[in-house]
Parts: C-alpha cells; sequence; structure tokens
C-alpha cells in the first residue's frame, strides 16, 4: 500500500488542564488571561489528530505536514507534532490572521493547504480546547470540496480509502470514505505517544515554514477578526453557588461511614 | 430579495421513532417563534419517516417538511448536506435548529458553509434579541469555564442545542398542521461515503444518561481493577458507572463511560466522583447532577469546590467503608 501525505491542523491554547480555580476572564478586555507560571500547549484534540496520522504513517509510510494558525506562537508549543514524528511544520503566523472565528479560520486553513498542493488525508481534530466550536475541520472538508468524516476513533486505510470508526451515540459506526478526505478525530482514538528524545533534538533543528497572507494570496478581509461571520456579543463565568461540606471523622473508614449517614439524613440515598 | 422566516427544528427518526431530541426542539422553537411572531415548523429526513409528520405537528410544528427516499436510510454527511440545503433554500427559516448529536455535530459545520453562514454548536441558551430579532446563542467555551454568547448577520441562523437543554410541549394530538413533502433528488454518485456497519455498544444495565445515580472514576483509580469497587457500589444504588477522560484514554474502562463535553452528558440525582480532579471539561458532563459527592485527597481539587458534600482522604480507604455503610442501611 502506498506511502500517505498527510496534513493534520493544530493550534497552540491555554493548557486545558490548568486548574479551572486559575481561569480568569479580563474584564477589561473581555478576553481570557493566560494563568501565569503555565504553559501554553498544542490543543489536545490536535494531539490526537497528529496521533491519528502517525499510526498510518507507522503503518503504511508517508510524510506528515503539521498547520497551526496563531500569533506568539511559542517555537517548543508549536513543534511538538514535529517531536512526536511529523515531518513539516508550516506555520501561519500573522496578526491578520488572528481573532478569527470558524469560518475565516478554515478558510486561511484551507489556503494553506491548497498551497502545499499534494495531499490524501488531511486530519484535524473534533474540536479546539478553547472556543469547542467543533466546525473548522469539517469547513476546511466544505471548502476543498471534499468528502469529511467526523468523530474518528479508527482509521484503515486500503486501495485509496478511508475505512473510518465513528463514534456514535450508542457506539461506532463504520464509515468507507474515498481518498482524498478530511478525518476529524477525537479522543477515543486512545493516548497520543510521547515525543522521543530523538524527535525532540530533530524538532529543534528543523525550522517552520512560515506564511503571510500575501504568501497565500487571501485578502485580510477574509481572513482573521476581519473575515469572522459570527460575533461573539459576551464571554462570562458561571457563578458557582454553594459551599462544600466536608464529612470528617476519627478515621477514613469513619469519615466515610459518616458520608453514609449525612446523605441517607439529607434524603439522598 | 426574499426575507427569512421562521424557526425550523430538525426532528430526528431513530429506530421509527420521533426523537425526544425533536420534540425538545419544537418545545424551546415555540418560544423563539412566538418572539418573533413567526412560524413554527419541522422537518424530517429520512426513509419511511412520512407517517411521523402528525406526530411533529402534535408536538407543535405548524408545518412539517418531509424529505423521504430511500437513500437517506442510513445518515451521511453528502447525502443530508445536500438535501437540507434544497430545504433551507426552499423554505428560508430564520432559524434553524439541530440537536447537538452525532447528526448535529456532523450536518451543521458543513451546512453552514455551504450555504455561506455562521452556526453555534452546543447551544444551552437561546433568545431573541427585541432589538435586532438576531437570534442569540449561548454556548460553552474554555471546556467549561465560560460562557459565550454569540450572534450573526448571515441566514439562516444554524444552531445545535444540547439533548435536554429544552423542554417539549405537552403531546396534542389535535393540533392541525401542514404536511410538505420535498422531492430528494439526490444523484447517488455524488455521495462519497459508504457505512459499512453500525455497531451497538451494550452497557450492562442501565443507561448512563438514564441513571439516577453515577459512580465515576477518575485518574486516581489507577486501574481497570479499581473500577471493579465503583461497579459494586453503582450496582447497589442500582445506579451506572462513569468516568473521566484519562480512565478513557488508557483503557481502564470503555470509552461509552465518559462523562464530559465530548462524552456523555448526565443529570443524575447523585453524582459520586471518585479520585477524580473535576476538570471544567468533566464539570461540564455533570454539572447537571442534584447532588455532587467528592472522595478526593486533594481537598483543592475542583471537584471538591463543585460538590456538595466530600470526604478528603484515600479513596481505597474511603470507598469500601462507604459500601459497607450503604449496605447496612439499604437493608435496615
Amino acid at each position: 500500500m502506498g506511502a500517505m501525505n498527510m496534513i493534520v491542523c493544530v493550534k497552540q491554547v491555554i493548557d486545558p488542564e490548568a486548574p479551572p480555580a486559575s481561569f480568569k476572564i479580563d474584564p477589561a478586555t473581555g478576553k481570557v488571561v493566560p494563568p501565569p507560571g503555565v504553559s501554553p500547549v498544542i490543543d489536545p484534540y490536535g494531539e490526537y489528530a497528529v496521533e491519528a496520522a502517525l499510526r498510518v504513517k507507522d503503518a503504511q509510510g508517508g510524510k506528515i505536514t503539521a498547520i497551526s494558525l496563531g500569533v506568539k506562537q511559542l517555537r517548543d508549543v508549536v513543534k511538538k507534532p514535529l517531536s512526536m514524528g511529523a515531518d513539516e511544520l508550516v506555520l501561519l503566523e500573522d496578526e491578520a490572521y488572528d481573532e478569527g472565528d470558524s469560518w475565516s479560520t478554515a478558510y486561511a486553513l484551507a489556503m494553506a493547504i491548497k498551497k502545499i498542493g499534494e495531499y490524501d488525508i488531511i486530519f484535524c481534530g473534533r474540536e479546539a480546547s478553547d472556543w469547542n466550536a467543533g466546525q473548522v475541520g469539517s469547513g476546511i472538508a466544505e471548502i476543498l470540496g471534499l468528502p469529511s468524516v467526523t468523530l474518528a476513533k479508527t482509521i484503515d486505510i486500503t486501495d485509496a480509502k478511508a475505512k473510518v470508526e465513528r463514534i456514535t451515540a450508542d457506539g461506532y459506526e463504520v464509515v468507507e470514505v474515498l481518498l482524498p478526505a478530511l478525518i476529524t478525530v477525537s479522543n477515543e482514538l486512545g493516548e497520543p505517544r510521547y515525543p522521543t528524545i530523538k524527535g525532540i533534538m530533530a524538532a529543534k533543528k528543523k525550522d517552520p515554514i512560515i506564511w503571510t497572507p500575501a504568501d497565500l494570496g487571501v485578502e485580510p478581509d477574509q481572513i482573521g477578526e476581519a473575515g469572522r461571520r459570527a460575533k461573539m456579543l459576551k464571554l462570562f463565568q458561571p457563578v458557582h453557588e454553594g459551599k462544600v461540606e466536608i464529612i470528617e471523622g476519627e478515621s477514613p473508614e469513619e469519615s466515610a461511614a459518616n458520608l453514609a449517614l449525612k446523605l441517607r439524613g439529607a434524603k439522598i440515598l | 430579495m426574499a426575507e427569512y422566516k421562521g424557526v425550523m427544528a430538525y426532528c430526528e427518526v431513530t429506530d421509527g421513532k420521533l426523537g425526544a431530541i425533536g420534540t425538545e426542539l419544537l418545545g424551546g422553537g415555540r418560544k423563539l417563534a412566538d418572539d418573533l411572531g413567526e412560524e413554527l415548523t419541522a422537518v424530517l429526513v429520512g426513509s419511511g419517516v412520512g407517517g411521523l409528520a402528525q406526530e411533529a405537528i402534535a408536538f407543535g410544528a405548524e408545518k412539517v417538511y418531509v424529505v423521504d427516499d430511500p437513500l437517506l436510510k442510513d445518515y451521511q454527511t453528502d447525502s443530508y448536506v445536500v438535501v437540507m440545503e434544497k430545504v433551507v433554500k426552499q423554505v428560508m427559516p430564520r432559524v434553524l435548529m439541530l440537536g447537538q448529536t452525532t447528526i448535529g455535530r456532523d450536518l451543521v459545520p458543513r451546512l453552514a458553509f455551504r450555504l455561506n453562514t455562521a452556526a453555534s454548536l452546543d447551544c444551552l441558551e437561546l433568545s431573541i434579541d427585541p432589538d435586532s430579532k438576531a437570534l442569540l446563542q449561548t454556548k460553552p467555551v474554555y471546556g467549561g469555564n465560560a460562557y459565550a454568547v454569540f450572534t450573526t448577520e448571515y441566514y439562516p441562523q444554524i444552531v445545535t442545542v444540547r439533548v435536554k437543554a429544552m423542554s417539549p410541549l405537552e403531546r396534542d394530538d389535535s393540533r392541525k398542521g401542514e404536511i410538505i413533502n420535498i422531492e430528494a433528488g439526490l444523484d447517488p454518485s455524488a455521495i462519497r461515503t459508504k457505512v459499512l456497519d453500525k455497531v451497538v455498544e451494550e452497557v450492562e444495565g442501565i443507561k448512563l444518561e438514564d441513571a439516577p445515580v453515577v459512580v465515576s472514576g477518575g485518574r486516581g483509580i489507577g486501574s481497570g481493577d479499581g473500577f471493579k469497587q465503583l461497579e459494586e457500589l453503582a450496582k447497589l444504588l442500582k445506579g451506572a458507572v462513569g468516568a473521566s477522560r484519562p480512565p478513557c484514554d488508557n483503557a481502564w474502562v470503555p470509552a461509552g463511560l465518559q462523562v464530559g463535553l465530548t462524552g456523555k452528558i448526565v443529570s443524575p440525582e447523585l453524582y459520586i466522583a471518585v479520585a477524580l480532579s473535576g476538570s471544567s471539561q468533566h464539570m461540564s458532563g455533570c454539572s447537571g447532577s442534584k447532588n455532587i459527592v467528592a472522595i478526593n485527597k486533594d481537598p483543592e481539587a475542583n471537584i471538591v469546590k463543585q460538590a456538595r458534600f466530600a470526604v478528603i482522604g484515600d479513596w481505597k480507604k474511603i470507598l469500601p467503608a462507604f459500601t459497607e455503610k450503604v449496605k447496612e442501611l439499604l437493608a435496615g
């Protein structure tokens, strides 16, 4: 079976594993304040997408190009796909790309993919951990006129077709799609691999390819904030009412028994 | 240029029945339609679904558009997007609502891009702005750490709504409505996917989304074996076992047990979270619970802050003793 030419879309985000208590919205700007001392990361679903591509590369060889759109992208962070085993990194890094919505972001990424030219599969995460929009992958497929399969947990390639197990409400379905295609990946794929020392060293030496809007031939008013079709009117944190009651005891076992009694008393048990 | 008018609810048909989600969308849609002073309609897409149109009317649809074709038997992106594009171009609804389901998540982004409009997925609340008449779309972001309100000047305004976020109207079989058939007009060669198989992963006992009690484990459980104790407690309480993402990613439990923003959304009477930190992504899945109880060694864990009751300590010592006491209390 032939080697696969693959593209993976990733992005840098605030670490979603940072303690919820550290999440703050700046009242002046209405924007999220990156928690101090917490390094940004590659969005986890994008990582699953990289892992999906690496598994195909393991099985039949090929090349993986990661694309990341954003501003102030830390090289240590956005090079993670390279250190995991991807071959190239393209950065869409320019103010003009920033503050976009699903539409303007998908459009920029689609134009970058067009510029790359050759591909068999495009992998994206099912949604990103910051905006949880869940649209960019399908949007890129629509712009490029490609078939798409979402929520993939396994991908098998044979004869220019991908056989995808796709998550459903009560299990999964097996969908066959003609390549080239776009596939969005879900965490049910399984834990992504850790970078290897060899991978990290190789990534350090690799220079990312950087494309400006002019390189892509897109007008600034089609991308980023200027290209938005959806407007965000408000961003706010839900207020949690209520205080926890800590149930205690002389020993863990006694605390446990007291908890049961407390729940009984509150008519919850 | 013709105006977009009316609120349309996409009513899914599952196993030959009108799914609850459609009735919920009609219930929520009714309020939006009233605020707009416009019509509430439903759309049914599939094969052999025409017979359910009357039921959609009973749940509040003034008109039901039916696209019935053997090629639509299984949901596939290419066929359903083409059909919905046709429906939208004919009916021109101001607002189009789908459920945040396997179908909604897949169909809406593709359809929105095809129609050159904007969509929001997983809306918890929808309302009509009294001045602009725009649809205000509230949805969780940052894994549930925050909520955002979106709007758009493009039409139709398309959303997916979280299951159980809205309530159906009282079923009224005396309601009258119009049923309009629309030809699918599909070109089979334009469908680029094929559904080879559908696998239902049977869960023993009660379904997670329906369980009155959920006993959930997190990374701290450490192994599949550890989950056996949670199973014992869940069985005792006639509930179901859930998990956060790490146990699923590590294959300690089946992925179907994942409670969270991209897993199952549950709202039981009692949610017992064992050795689970309570990331916002996870809390999005269980914050609808009536009572959250946390067993955790970390008093600063987010789950402890969100819980009604908590015991701080080693779950390996606490859980067995808790289960014993529960056994005793239930027997007595």
